[in-house]
């Protein structure tokens, strides 16, 4: 079992995105984080999607994804050198001593304190998955309020690129 | 040229050639209709029942290599087309199923026949569209058919809101003829390197065998298979998809292989020790148990769709490409290197080869006083001469059919194999007497599959469709009753066919001629009978043996030499 992390690009158009979800359901592939948005051309969206699974398993994913008609291209980003982001908001309890620990705490991991009330703060954070994990762990569980992550993207290192 | 999107769709129909479509009308595609109703190129089909008017166009496509076409209404409409739908999907079948849908305004409000029609049937086509604007009405046509037709072929639906087509709002119409898709682009060439590397393989072979599929009658490749298979002097087993695409009565063809092929076909793939496998998919029900699958063999496989490689078995040598592209270059690359295939070692091949063939595993006990379904099959096929269009539905007759009647040519067998469809042989048969007037077009059926389509006749009434229906009338669900002889202990659940109607006049009632025959000796000249009726549609109801078996078998999680054999082998051949 391995964990990769596939990128891809998709005609812009209704209906592709459930194409891609229903494939992994229909044929019952493991889904961790899947997130899209419109590329800098506006015809084209970008998909990151993680999963983990074994490398038969894996062949059939991007064999089956490069079979749907909407998809363009795709990689497997994990081949290769690459980063990967995630963005989290979480929302927090910030009450007397806790205040100044979190706001500490939010310092080390690089986060950004972006809305503060009496009693809580929402922290904009973004790294790779364990780090965004790292963080909601030290955190005390009971104040822990909400917690928002976009899941993975990511693009290769170097020259290397997913374009037409 | 301005058009309505009405006239759009019959327009591009016209474009890409179409000349029949099946379909069935309502509320969301009366407009359509109404642009039909204007014109006389092309025929419409009104069948009974959608389910109908999918398995027909399926048919046609199966025995013509051209797309079929549907046109259905929304919601019921639609549903009803389903099962269709994904029947062609799974045996990968050229169609394109236009579909009404409530006015786009209305999408998502529980509007009167409203499903979701694109999302119900994506998981079971090959692609799916939602026309938003009229102005993308004819490429998404084009799209539509050049997907269906291209690559690995397969059923796409069209889902066109009723607003699409209003005949008030006209635009301007050019069909986009040169279409380029830069999301899809299949290969049709193989990959040289791969190819020289296989036929390496095949000339170092000691047991080589091929393993020929669907792919083969898809891609038109008969031909070129036949070529390569007298070339190297090698056995050719088929799957049931790909019946016909060899001869049969070839001596180099060892039959069907799978969970009801012939034991020598299913000996020869343990054995082998090369396996070409050529348009096939790995189906369960041709490997049995994967674990004991070709333990000796290095797998070659020509496929031109990636996914169906090393899906199921993980094979040697990839090669993506159509089957007759990769099968030319494969006989370019042999004839071209002049070199001599190893005849001894192939010689002592072909004698275990037929040491397992005269065993004769198709052997049954013949009998004076009930009707055989084997013999029934071996009666069809003498009295046709082996030149039949023959449709199938599902069960022990699909098999006794497959088993017993030697199809020489491709697009002769119209059967479903993936998805199982009983209720697919009578509208299929439609479709196949449609493209094919002046032949003779016959389905084999059992009581219980036959009532699945009964409404069907009256199409054929309609249509003046002579189609001959050969039902093996056991009173079971034959496949399913074998099975719990077999695996439950004679614990017949719900599998007696009670409360049948009388067929005969049951057909004579849709203003057909039906017939009955219970008595071996007269079977013959019955089926002489409805053949010499040219002209007129024959129900012939045949009654046979209600405890038949198919033999051989792969039982459960067996391999391919674990084959149960018929009890009328231990008995001596009979036959
Ligand atoms: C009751 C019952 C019993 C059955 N028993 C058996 C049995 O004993 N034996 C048996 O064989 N089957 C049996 N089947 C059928 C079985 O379920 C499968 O449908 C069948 O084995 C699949 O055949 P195939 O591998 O030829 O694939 P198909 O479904 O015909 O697929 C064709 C393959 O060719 C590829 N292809 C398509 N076009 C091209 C092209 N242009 N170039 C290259 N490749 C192409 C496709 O990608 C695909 O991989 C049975 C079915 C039923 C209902
Ligand atoms: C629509 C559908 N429902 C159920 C099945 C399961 N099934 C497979 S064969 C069979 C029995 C078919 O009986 P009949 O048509 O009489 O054929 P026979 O096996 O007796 O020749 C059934 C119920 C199926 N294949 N398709
Ligand atoms: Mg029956």
């Amino acid at each position: 079992m391995k964990r990769h992390i596939i990128s891809l690009l998709m005609e812009n158009e209704a209906g592709a995105l459930s194409n891609v979800s229903a494939l992994f359901s229909a044929r019952g592939f493991n889904i961790e984080s899947l997130c899209v948005a419109p590329t800098d051309d506006p015809s084209l969206s970008r998909m990151t999607l993680v999963t983990t699974c074994s490398e038969t398993v894996f062949e059939q994913i991007t064999k089956q994804l490069n079979k749907l008609i909407d998809v363009v291209k795709l990689m497997d980003l994990s081949e290769g050198d690459h980063i990967e982001r995630e963005m989290m908001l979480i929302k927090v309890r910030a009450e007397k001593e806790m205040r100044e620990e979190i706001k500490r705490l939010a310092e080390i991991f690089r986060g950004k304190i972006i809305d503060v009330s009496d009693n809580s703060y929402v922290i904009e954070m973004t790294g790779d998955t364990d780090k965004l994990d790292a963080f909601v762990h030290v955190i005390p569980e009971d104040h822990v309020i909400e917690v928002v992550r976009t899941g993975v993207s990511g693009i290769a290192r170097g020259v290397k690129s997913l374009t037409l | 040229m301005e058009l309505s999107g009405a006239e759009i769709v019959v327009q591009a129909l016209k474009d890409e050639g179409v000349e029949i479509i099946f379909g069935y009308p309502g509320g969301s595609v009366l407009h359509i209709y109404d642009a039909l109703f204007q014109q006389d190129d092309i025929h419409h089909v009104l069948v009974r029942h959608e389910q109908g008017a999918t398995h027909a166009a399926d048919g046609y496509a199966r025995s013509t290599g051209k797309p079929g076409v549907v046109l259905v209404t929304s919601g019921p409409g639609a549903t009803n087309a389903i099962t269709g739908i994904a029947t062609a999907h799974l045996d990968s079948i050229p169609m394109v199923v236009l579909t009404g849908q409530v006015p786009s305004a209305l999408i998502g409000t529980d509007a009167f026949q409203e499903v979701d029609t694109t999302g119900i049937s994506r998981p079971c086509s090959k692609h799916t569209f939602l026309v938003k604007r009229v102005e993308d009405l004819a490429e998404t046509m084009r799209k539509a058919f050049y997907i269906a037709t291209t690559g690995r072929p397969g059923p796409v639906v069209v889902d066109i809101p009723k607003d699409i087509t209003d005949p008030t709002v006209k635009i301007p119409y050019e069909y986009p003829r040169n279409l380029k898709m830069r999301s899809y682009s299949p290969v049709k060439k193989g990959h040289l390197g791969q190819i020289k590397k296989a036929v390496e393989l095949i000339y170092n072979a000691k047991r080589p065998i091929i393993y020929s599929g669907g792919g083969v009658v898809i891609d038109n490749a008969s031909g070129s298979l036949i070529d390569l298979a007298r070339e190297l002097g090698i056995p050719v087993t088929s799957t049931l998809m790909g019946l016909g695409a060899y001869p049969a009565s070839d001596s180099q063809f060892l039959g069907m292989l799978g969970m009801h092929g012939n034991y020598e076909a299913n000996m020869a793939m343990h054995e082998a020790d090369v396996l070409i496998a050529i348009g096939a998919r790995f189906d369960d029900r041709v490997t049995g148990h994967i674990a004991h699958f070709c333990p000796q063999a290095k797998i070659i496989h020509i496929d031109i769709d990636p996914s169906s490689i090393s899906k199921n078995v993980r094979v040697d040598i990839p090669i993506v490409g159509s089957v007759k592209d990769v099968l030319n270059d494969m006989l370019r690359i042999i004839r071209e290197s002049g070199r001599e295939i190893d005849n001894d070692g192939l010689t002592s091949w072909w004698e275990r080869i037929e040491a397992w063939r005269g065993l004769g595993c198709l052997c049954y006990e013949q009998s004076d006083e009930v009707i055989k379904p084997q013999f029934a099959i071996e009666t069809l096929y003498k009295v046709t001469g082996g030149d039949l269009y023959l449709t199938s539905d599902v069960g022990q007759h699909q098999m006794f059919a497959a088993q017993f009647y030697k199809f020489d040519k491709p697009r002769r067998w119209i059967n479903s194999g993936g998805l199982g469809t009983m209720g697919f042989g009578l509208p299929a048969a439609m479709g196949v007497q449609m493209a094919h007037p002046d032949k003779p077009v016959a389905c084999v059926t059992g009581e219980a599959s036959i009532l699945m389509c009964i409404q069907e006749l009256a199409t054929c009434k309609q249509h003046g469709l002579p189609i001959k229906i050969m039902l093996m009338n056991n009173g079971y669900m034959g496949m399913v009753r074998q099975w719990q002889e077999m695996f439950y202990e004679g614990r017949y659940s719900h599998s007696y066919v009670d409360a049948l109607p009388d067929f005969v006049e049951l057909t004579k009632s849709f203003g057909h001629v039906g017939m009955r025959v219970t008595k071996p000796s007269d079977l013959e000249a019955a089926m002489q009978e409805a053949f010499d009726r040219k002209d007129e549609l024959v129900f012939l109801d045949i009654v046979i043996d209600p405890t038949e078996n198919v033999y051989p078998m792969i039982k459960a999680g067996k391999g391919h030499h674990e084959m149960a054999m018929s009890p009328a082998l231990k008995q001596g051949d009979q036959r």
